[in-house]
């Protein structure tokens, strides 16, 4: 279980992170969104004792990071895939991992094996693609076989075969009861992997909440209704919550059922009754909205 | 050996900068020494001989700052890489990271000098052949294990600058400066104090070591002394903004 009370990180008079307070609990997915920029590196920094932050704390386990023996057991990580020595080869590079924390070093081969990197395993980091060198950070991840384990950006540059790889071994990894806390700024992976959301925005927090129900939370869902009688219809909906859309209207704020049955009582024909879900990307892009705008008119 | 140490030399041995930067420090120092030697036995009727011992040490100055370098690039290859975070996630107590590396430098420096003083040692002394000595003559010993010393004092220096400077060409230059310019910037400060100063400098002190005894400069072990003091303050320093700086 990973959490954070108040973390704040400032730099001179900005904040990267301000006051963020959350829980990340175990055996399940959480995904930490945040547009770019948002401070989602800076708080995972924070979280593993690299970056010190101004105000606040943040605790694995009920332990702060830089107090756990042989962290590799208990805690893994993959934050940039590319902060490797390219002139190492795949295999030394997990073996001094595994020589730190005292891990039997046969976990360096069965790791290389577990994310397809066993036949390259001698050869140099530094000829290695993007994908490549992000199985081999989760590779290093793993080496301890840690039940809290951190993604930051885990998916970028990979394939679509590496990445539906990613997503099975998170939700695999969450399904052994394990924590997992998986950055990214790409919603539709987050739709598909993570069962819960820590949303932040400008170093803040936005929302902490299961996927559903932050799609729920959504001004966005909504009600879209066609009819030949539309004049008839619209006096008869919760006022302020109807929008006209060329030949249909989107009513916000009430189920399809409940439109249903008031057309049908005043023997309105309907010629669609839908109820619209909203996307994870168009719930986030609305809670967002103020981040984006801003960084819109700033640059 | 410790986990930490342990996982540090597999990081030394690892990459191909410290295998060629040792091969270039037994190349100079048994290059310079056999030729110094050769050179000196060639016009021994001529010139009187200078101290046999230290004659052929003559690429020590060099071989200090390829040590020197992999010093700085020892600790600085992980900041421009970013490795440096994943060394601090597997090892959170920044002083014992600093320490395991330090120390597992320190023990392959002095290994690798102290093969190589020896080895240029005999060298250049079957090239003196009647002109030469024996490691049984006075100072003789000190000077050639000296020699060793300085070497791996000088790597140690340039790692404490490389954790200091955090950048391998800043470290390189930061290093390079403080051994072989500053001497000759104390050397210029005018009114008597740049020569009152100028034993403590440095590589001027630390030299003294692996040099025959003479009247004026620092004596042997009280300039290394004086050098190990220059490697500690720089250490503390590194320690210190270690402890202080996000990774």
């Amino acid at each position: 279980m990973i959490t954070t009370v108040d973390l704040t990180k400032r730099y001179g008079s900005t904040s990267a992170v301000d006051g963020l307070s959350f829980t990340v609990e175990s055996g399940r997915v959480t995904g930490f969104l945040g547009p770019n920029g948002a401070g989602k590196s800076t708080t995972m920094r924070m979280v593993l004792g690299l970056d010190r932050p101004t105000r606040g704390h943040a605790l694995i386990g009920g332990r702060p990071y830089v107090e756990l023996r042989e962290p590799l057991r208990r805690v893994g990580a993959l934050l940039d895939a590319r902060a490797v020595h390219g002139g190492r080869t795949a295999r030394n590079h997990l073996l001094y991992l595994a020589q730190s924390n005292r891990l039997p070093v046969s976990r360096v081969g069965e790791m290389l094996d577990l994310v397809g990197l066993g036949q390259v395993g001698d050869r140099r980091i530094g000829g290695f693609s993007l994908g490549m060198s992000q199985r081999l950070g989760i590779a290093g991840a793993l080496l301890g076989d840690p039940e809290v384990l951190l993604f930051d950006e885990p998916v970028n540059g990979l394939d679509p075969e590496g990445i539906l790889w990613i997503r099975t071994l998170m939700r695999r990894l969450a399904a052994e009861g394990r924590t997992v806390f998986v950055s990214s700024h790409l919603m539709s992976e987050m739709a598909q992997t993570a069962d819960h959301l820590v949303v932040i925005g400008k170093g803040r927090l936005i929302a902490d909440s299961s996927v559903d129900a932050f799609i729920g939370r959504s001004s966005r869902r909504h009600v879209r209704v066609r009819s030949p009688e539309l004049a008839r219809l619209v006096p008869l909906l919760p006022q302020g919550h109807v929008t006209t859309h060329g030949d249909h209207v989107r009513v916000t704020g009430t189920t399809a059922g409940s439109v249903g049955e008031t057309a049908a009582a005043a023997g309105i024909p309907l010629h669609e009754l839908v109820e619209v879900e909203p996307s994870l990307e168009s719930a986030y892009m609305e809670l967002t909205q103020a981040d984006t705008e801003f960084a819109a008119d700033r640059s | 050996m410790s986990g930490v140490m342990l996982s540090e030399w597999t990081k030394l041995r690892t990459v191909r900068s410290t295998v060629w930067t040792m091969l270039g420090v037994v190349i100079v120092m048994i290059g310079f020494g056999y030729l110094n030697a050769a050179a000196a036995r060639g016009q021994a009727d001529r010139h009187p001989m200078i101290d046999p011992a230290l004659l052929t040490l003559g690429g020590a100055p060099v071989a200090s700052l390829m040590v020197a370098s992999l010093g700085v690039l020892a600790i600085s290859g992980e900041y421009r890489t970013g490795m440096i975070r994943t060394t601090l996630l597997a090892v959170p107590r920044r002083m014992r990271m600093l320490a395991a590396k330090t120390a597992v430098f320190t023990v392959f420096s002095l290994t690798v000098s102290l093969l190589t003083c020896f080895a240029t040692f005999f060298v250049g002394q079957v090239v003196l052949g009647p002109y030469g000595t024996g490691l049984g003559e006075p100072g003789v010993l000190r000077i050639v294990g000296g020699c060793a010393l300085y070497i791996t004092g000088s790597g140690v220096f340039g790692l404490a600058l490389g954790a200091l400077v955090r950048h391998t060409a800043g470290g390189i230059v930061a290093v390079t400066v403080t051994l072989f310019l500053l001497p000759q910037l104390v050397g210029v400060i005018p009114g008597g104090t740049g020569a009152r100063l100028m034993p403590y400098v440095t590589s001027v002190a630390g030299m003294r070591v692996m040099s025959p005894e003479t009247a004026g400069g620092l004596a042997p072990w009280t300039g290394f002394g004086v050098f190990c003091l220059w490697i500690a303050v720089a250490l503390a320093g590194a320690a210190y903004l270690l402890r202080r700086r996000d990774a």
